[in-house]
């Protein structure tokens, strides 16, 4: 999708992040639980690292910038889910997997393992009351 | 076991019931002879299956065991009942595993609801279903994007060789009697079949079904009291291994299938003083073309990072170095989930006992038997001939 759709995604005055680890605004971009120990990242709570079992954590920015490392062209889905698209486990600039679709891809089979991405944000819906649904994922360089 | 397939006339009650009666017919013992059941079934794990299979084939009054472990239940229904014996609790036991699935299709990603008010709820806050639009929650799809990390990470690996795999196992399938399907497909109908999870198509992925297993275990020392015939028939367990899935950084994201496979296999192999070179043939957990690639490297079977060229050297076929799936697998003989990790310990030792049929792997010594369920579980047993 385009920047400026994003924008207006991201910045509409009545509209909700498709999951809580999402933050919209001007700068849009995904925090994660970070073990203040050994830095292990969780996009949930956890009373416990999984990794080393401290329990101190602090909400850390993702970084936008991912490559490609896995993906998956879907074309069976449960019902009103649109087929065929891009499932993909990308790996952030900072280290960090991320579960999302790749967007932007007139053929999905054009996804190459290791292409470059970034991250980008769209409405994906909206409710009764006419408040938006905001998702994410990964669009190609 | 019975064979695997679809079974709407019956329930599963009777599914393993059957099962169980045969495998105690097959050891010459009775319910009698148990002093433990271990009973395995995941999406009625809440009934008390082992109590109601007892109500068909005898109430003894010995413990029972429910257990659930996504597709690793039935191993561990198994390792129940071996652990059972080696605490010096038990002499001989019954382990099953049971699923009746029907035709349930796609297992896992949400159906979507329309839209009413948007509240976020669950762990992640959501305010409506991800699945579809934060990647994949089906089976098809993570287990294909298992096969393609793989792919990322080493070379030679492709939807081929995935295809390949799928092409092998259907074509062992047909001297399985005991398989859902028994059909060879030819490579270009199973990369022409429907894509669900590219590279995952139809005929790469396993069916759901109905089916049952069970086996009969028995210490050493009761084992030496039972008639020659028995003794003779009797393989040896040499490793009993269940793992669970150690963190690793993208786990959250994505369930780690290597892992905890890799972890069980290097266990398994110390405990029975084997190496993968030593394995006359291998069930392993072909849920999906990409998931029976990956694990040849994660149990040893190849070099490292060298899955592709193995099953492109024909090594993983019937007359190859490491027979892998020779009973079809589970994208041919079938997945019913609780029964599957019983099943393989069946085919393994139908083999050491050189009483397979048409599929008889001939001078087949040791074997292994691996299941893997997300979340994640993973059971190994490596059995051997008996020396008797």
């Amino acid at each position: 999708m385009s920047n400026e759709s994003a924008r207006e995604a991201s910045g509409a005055s009545n509209c909700l992040p498709i999951v809580d680890y999402l933050k919209l605004g001007e700068d849009p971009h995904l925090v994660a639980n970070q073990c203040v120990d050994c830095g292990a990242r969780y996009f949930d709570r956890r009373n416990a690292c999984a990794k080393c079992g401290k329990a101190e954590f602090v909400q850390t920015r993702v970084a936008n910038d991912a490559v490609l490392k896995a993906f998956s062209v879907v074309h069976r889905a449960a019902p009103g889910v649109p087929v065929p698209y891009v499932s993909a486990i990308v790996e952030t600039g900072d280290g960090t997997s991320v579960r999302a679709n790749v967007l932007g891809l007139t053929d999905p089979m054009a996804a190459k393992l290791g292409m470059d991405l970034r991250f980008s944000v769209y409405n994906c819906g909206s409710d009764d009351n006419g408040t938006e649904c905001v998702a994410f994922g990964y669009a190609v360089v | 076991m019975t064979r695997f397939g679809r079974y709407p006339e019956l329930d599963s009650v009777d599914l393993a019931a059957t099962a169980c009666m045969d495998a105690m017919v097959d050891g010459g013992v009775t319910i009698h002879d148990m002093d433990v059941l271990g009973a395995g079934t995941l999406f009625q794990a809440g009934v008390g299956m082992g109590q109601r299979v007892q109500k068909q084939i005898g109430q003894t009054g010995i413990p029972v065991f429910n257990v659930a472990n996504a597709c690793a239940t039935g191993a561990t229904a198994l390792r129940t009942v071996y652990l059972s014996i080696k605490a010096g609790e038990a002499q001989m036991g019954l382990a099953f595993g049971v699923e009746q699935m029907g035709k349930m299709g796609l297992l896992r990603g949400g159906e979507k609801d329309e839209a009413t008010i948007f509240e976020p709820a669950g762990r992640y806050g959501a305010v409506a279903p991800v699945d579809g639009i934060l990647g994949t929650e089906t089976m098809p799809g993570v287990f294909a994007q298992a096969g393609m990390e793989y792919a990322y990470n080493n070379a030679g690996v492709g939807f081929k060789q995935f295809a390949r795999v799928a092409y092998k196992n259907h074509l062992h399938s047909t001297l399985n009697p005991l398989a859902q399907y028994q059909k060879q497909f030819s490579m270009d109908e199973i990369m022409g079949s429907p894509v669900q999870s590219y590279p995952n198509t139809l005929l790469m992925c396993c069916p759901t079904g109905d089916g049952a297993a069970a086996v009969v275990m028995v210490s050493g020392e009761r084992l030496r009291s039972m008639p020659s015939e028995a003794q003779k028939r009797a393989v040896k367990i040499s490793a009993s291994v269940l793992t669970s899935d150690p963190w690793v950084e993208s786990g959250q994201v994505q369930p780690d299938v290597n892992t905890l496979t890799r972890n069980a296999a290097a266990q398994a192999y110390e405990a029975a003083g084997v190496g993968p070179e030593d394995l006359d043939l291998v069930e392993l957990h072909d849920c999906f073309a990409t998931a029976e690639l990956i694990h040849y490297d994660n149990l040893g079977l190849c070099e490292r990072g060298g899955a592709g060229d193995f099953i492109d050297s024909g090594a993983p076929f019937r007359d190859g170095r490491t027979p892998v799936n020779v009973s079809g697998g589970l994208i041919s003989k079938g997945h019913p989930i609780g029964a599957t990790g019983v099943a393989n310990v069946y085919e393994v030792t139908t083999h050491l006992r050189g009483e397979a049929g048409d599929r008889q792997i001939e001078g087949a010594k040791v074997g292994l038997a691996h299941v893997i369920g997300l979340g994640s579980a993973c059971g190994i047993h490596i059995l051997e001939k008996s020396a008797a």
